[in-house]
């Protein structure tokens, strides 16, 4: 049979019956539609969080006191006071696999300067932590190795402290806030970073030298953490090891006791981040698949009815010549022209429905090539696959039996 | 003359649940090119059945049968169909015309199946069939705006245009009132003038007298055949007719 002759017959016999077709088409086109809005959202949401978290800190790893006992009542890390600065001094000492270690501390009070005030926190910690959080000084500059020798009263400010304190546009740089009464003379304005992955504002954030902190403002001699930066991401784990055996002698743990402190790792936040959003792509792609099977079974609900509905039509082709093969080519080629041309409209469909989440609820999308290729071949799969039961069994009919048929 | 139509001793038999129903029992006669044969009989006489085995749709279970000298019995379901696409033209009672598809492209149905035709021949030739049923200024008409003679007539046109060896015709006027009937008897009795060869089953004993053959079957047998040295004119009986008889 001429394949050209087929497509005519099969086309024709489409456009007979558009609304037919229409209908069949639109379970494909929801389908697809689905398919590529809902993982795009679901892909778009990993990425964003997955960038976040890189802008987190450069392999960060933070030491807190405390254990992490599984089970058992943990007790407030900020309470315990088994991390000291002779602890950070042993890490950058002895620890080889950390290019930048710093402590930290944090006070919280009102930051005031002229007449504006602000509620923030100020952190103590040294240069390297600019490194570990992957922040960057845009203005003026970091305080120095004597400012913190000397507990000097400097600070560098993030950019929300900054909009709040100083709205009328000055340069901030040499000013003095005023911090719980403590004045402070501000050397350094930040780089904005705007929210985390946890939506914190990044940008409401003061630094001072952990000595400072340490004395002038908390008069306490313990760390509320330790930071630190892994030579690379995969040294990372080994890392932890050093650290935490360091830390193990200094404390003076015998084999069999556990761990005074908590050590986590920039890719366990990430990892079960991670976690949460695979499981939320993934749910959204079952949606999205459900959808998909349910266009199928359209498919091959309306194939099934129009071959019914058909039958005289099959009778009369079968008596003017036509081979069960014909008919069962033209049924499949409607089969495939209707999943194709419903699976592209549905790509479209799918790629906009995307682009207006992007632009009108503002969330992250990520329409990944692999995503619509795979929604498109299973649309056209399934379309194919529901549509061949009905054609096979039009193909199969009685000729004389389906042209009496009423 | 060449023998279009060859039966020797058909028999079809249906299981129907427990018990066989003999339609046809021994049924054998020929019927050479240019007849124009009537088949008669009472209801369940077997003509529909005869009909459905000549036209290859069926096949018999017992008796050898060819059509154009090719023996149809050992046929397979597609061999036989593309023999119906090359030697057999159908005139159904109800029509059987595609819905919502204009006369033209009712008629090129056939040709569509035939991968020798080309498009543009095939476009020829249904226009050529409906030039010849008297439908030339319809082509683009669909099957849904037209009378229940202009579609009897369309499909005469894609009984046609193969250029069949038979043309067979089950009650082709017995949806149509009198005087559209004899319109397509007219049409009919033209196209034996042309030399083609048809079989037209009815119930009505009157059409005998415009064919040139009668058959008459009783309980799946021959019980009569007679040639018609006689054959009246359907043109002429039409004349007659009064002019806005309804009946
Ligand atoms: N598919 C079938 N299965 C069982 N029995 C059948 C079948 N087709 C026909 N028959 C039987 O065969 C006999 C002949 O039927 P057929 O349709 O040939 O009669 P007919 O002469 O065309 O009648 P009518 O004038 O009413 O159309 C009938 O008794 C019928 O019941
Ligand atoms: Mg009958």
């Amino acid at each position: 049979m001429n394949i050209t002759n087929l497509f005519k017959i099969a086309l024709r016999a489409l456009a007979n019956n558009k609304m037919r077709a229409f209908l069949t088409m639109l379970g494909i086109i929801i389908g697809v539609a689905s398919v590529i809005a809902m993982l795009a959202i679901g892909q778009g949401s990993k990425t964003s969080i997955q960038n976040q978290i890189s802008t987190m800190g450069s392999n960060m790893i933070m030491i807190q006191p405390g254990a992490d006992r599984m089970g058992g009542v943990r007790q407030d890390p900020a309470s315990m006071q088994t991390l000291k600065l002779e602890n950070f001094e042993a890490i950058r000492a002895q620890a080889k696999l950390v290019t930048a270690v710093s402590p930290s501390v944090s006070a919280s009070g009102q930051l005031i300067a002229g007449s504006n005030n602000y509620p923030s926190q100020v952190t103590g910690a040294n240069q390297d932590y600019l490194h570990i959080r992957q922040l960057k000084v845009k203005e003026g500059s970091m305080f120095t190795d004597n400012d913190i020798k000397t507990s000097a009263k400097v600070c560098v400010i993030g950019k929300t402290i900054v909009d709040n304190l100083f709205p009328d546009g000055t340069s901030p740089i040499g000013k003095i806030i005023r911090f719980n009464q403590v004045p402070f003379k501000v050397v350094g304005v930040l780089q904005p970073k705007g929210f985390n992955a946890m939506g914190m504002d990044q940008d409401a954030i003061v630094i001072a030298p952990y000595t400072t902190v340490m004395k002038r403002l908390l008069a306490q001699t313990y760390l509320s953490m330790i930071f630190a930066s892994a030579v690379s991401e995969e040294y990372s784990p080994m890392a932890v090891d050093e650290i935490s055996q360091i830390l193990r002698r200094e404390h003076n743990l015998k084999n069999g006791q556990a761990d005074d402190f908590t050590i986590r790792t920039q890719e366990e936040i990430s990892s079960m981040l991670n976690t949460t959003s695979t499981l939320m792509t993934t749910l959204l792609a079952c949606i999205a698949g459900i959808s998909l099977v349910v266009g199928g079974i359209g498919i091959m609900n309306i194939m099934y009815v129009s071959v019914t509905e058909r039958t005289r039509e099959i009778g009369l082709r079968m008596s003017v010549g036509a081979r069960g093969v014909d008919i069962l080519s033209q049924f499949l080629i409607e089969a495939i022209m209707i999943s194709i041309t419903g699976g592209l409209i549905g790509v479209l469909f799918g790629c906009g429905i995307s682009m207006l989440v992007k632009y009108v609820a503002n969330w992250p999308i990520y329409i990944q090539p692999w995503t619509v290729l795979l929604s498109f071949a299973v649309c056209t799969v399934t379309g194919v696959f529901f549509g061949w039961y009905p054609a096979k069994k039009a193909a199969n009919l009685d000729p004389i039996e389906a042209i009496r048929y009423e | 003359m060449k023998k279009v139509i060859e039966l020797d001793n058909i028999r079809r038999d249906f299981q129907v649940g427990e018990e066989v129903v003999h339609a046809l029992r021994g049924v054998s006669f020929s019927i050479t090119e240019g007849e124009f044969v009537t088949i008669m009989g009472t209801s369940g006489s077997g003509k529909s059945t005869l009909l459905n085995t000549l036209g290859c749709l069926d096949t018999p279970t017992k008796g050898e049968y060819y059509l154009d000298g090719i023996s149809v019995r050992t046929m397979t379901k597609s061999e036989r169909a593309v023999l119906r696409n090359r030697k057999i033209g159908f005139v159904f009672q109800n029509y059987n015309l595609l819905p919502k598809t204009t006369a033209v492209e009712n008629v090129e149905l056939p040709l569509m199946y035939n991968t020798a035709v080309s498009a543009k021949e095939r476009r020829k030739r249904a226009i050529d069939a409906l030039m010849a049923v008297g439908l030339g200024d319809r082509l683009e008409h669909k099957s849904n705006q037209m009378s229940g003679g202009q579609m009897q007539r369309v499909a005469i046109a894609r009984a046609l245009v193969n250029d069949p060896a038979v043309i067979l015709a089950d009650e082709a006027t017995g949806n149509l009132d009198t005087r559209t009937s004899f319109e397509i008897l007219v049409l009919f009795q033209k196209l034996h003038a042309e030399g083609r060869t048809i079989i037209f089953v009815t119930h009505n004993p009157d059409i005998a007298r415009y064919s040139s053959r009668n058959i008459r079957l009783r309980d799946g047998k021959v019980i009569e055949d007679t040639y018609n040295t006689n054959i009246q004119s359907a043109a002429e009986q039409l004349a007659q007719l009064p002019k806005n008889d309804e009946e």
